[in-house]
């Protein structure tokens, strides 16, 4: 009775041809979420002290950062006391303007939260860290977290 | 002429491409955490603004020339002695302190176990270390400055942690983080220990 012959049983082969779909959908997921907001650095990449009693910056959007450090461009002297805000080298007046720019992005509730980064090269001076600070104090951007790489800084 | 058929193209190994850049990008974008040295500033003063007056002794002058040399309270010392000397000078306890949750005398330092030397601070929550810098120093001694104090008050803090709770006051920290910041018990031991000994640093303003 050919009619009833035996079906050919056995696992139909599972299509993988949606696998790259699905992968690339990963990949195109990771690449865009990781998106890089270094701003390009003007400054030599500043070599950051250390420290062991860091705390960990929360909330990205709510922090600006503050470079300070050597310029690249030689006009601004060899001294490690650039400051960079944003994506050019200002003065410690500049600061005021460049804090109440990024509070212009955040809401009202969450302005006292904004913390200010000072990313500064462990070879620059005090001086410049003090005219930030106090133009930070004058507008009561009163958060202020000086980035420092994890460790101890102290050879006993 | 024999239609020739296109061969399909085999689309098994693009899969393969796929994870190969999808791992590179995994592992290449390090998000990068950014850790710093917290510090939170004080409000500007009014401009009519008098400093209460301080008792010298509750005063931890420390000094940092542009040579980058210390000094504390006078006298030269070496950075690696600092962080032992803070914890000298703040769980000194030799008097009474300020008062707190709205009692109205001040107590004495009862987990202090410093000297109490009459000569030193009076109780943690009055004593005040005050950080001078020369424009001219050298910021990432400032910044281990900073750091040897904060380390100073994390091993007070540890400490009486310790004593009390039985845990680290990370851990302690933690464990309320852990609970969602909303378990009260766990609240008011963090607060009592960082009330304990609170962190009172100052950076002098320049003078004109």
């Amino acid at each position: 009775m050919s009619k009833f012959r035996k079906k050919k049983k056995g696992m139909p082969a599972l299509s993988t041809a949606s696998l790259p779909d699905i992968v690339f959908m990963l990949l195109f997921f990771f690449m865009v979420t990781t998106t890089m907001r270094e701003t390009s650095l003007l400054i030599d990449a500043p070599s950051l002290p250390s420290a062991s009693q860091v705390k960990k910056l929360e909330h990205k959007s709510l922090v600006s950062t503050i470079y300070v450090g050597k310029a690249k461009d030689t006009k601004y002297g060899d001294k490690y006391n650039s400051i960079q805000l944003n994506d050019k080298i200002g003065t410690p007046e500049m600061v005021t303007e460049f804090i109440l720019k990024a509070r212009e992005d955040v809401a009202e509730v969450e302005i006292p939260l904004m913390t200010t980064s000072i990313k500064a090269d462990k070879q620059s001076n005090v001086g410049t860290l003090t005219d930030i600070r106090l133009k930070l104090r004058d507008i009561n951007a009163l958060k202020l977290s000086l980035s420092t790489n994890t460790g101890s800084s102290i050879k006993k | 002429m024999a239609r020739r058929e296109n061969p399909e193209i085999n689309a098994g190994s693009m899969a393969d491409i796929a994870f190969l850049l999808l791992i590179f990008f995994l592992v290449t974008t390090t998000m990068n955490v950014d850790s710093g040295v917290s510090k939170k500033l004080a409000e500007k003063p009014p401009v009519d603004y008098v400093p209460p007056k301080i008792k010298m002794k509750n005063i931890f002058e420390i000094s940092i020339n542009r040579n980058n040399e210390l000094f504390v309270d006078g006298e030269v010392m070496e950075l690696k002695d600092l962080k032992e000397a803070a914890v000298k000078f703040v769980d000194n306890g030799g008097g009474i302190g300020n008062p707190i949750n709205g009692e109205e005398k001040g107590k004495e330092c009862d987990y202090c176990g410093g000297d109490k030397d009459p000569e030193s601070s009076d109780h943690p929550n009055k004593a005040i270390i005050s950080v001078e810098s020369d424009r001219l120093t050298e910021y990432g001694v400032y910044v281990t400055v900073q750091d040897e104090l904060l380390s100073a008050f994390a091993e007070l803090r540890n400490k009486l942690c310790q004593k009390k709770y039985n845990m680290s006051f990370p851990e302690l920290e933690g464990k309320f983080i852990d609970s969602g910041r909303k378990d009260e018990a766990l609240k008011a031991k963090v607060k009592f220990i960082k009330q304990s000994y609170p962190q009172i640093i100052t950076d002098l303003d320049p003078q004109n």
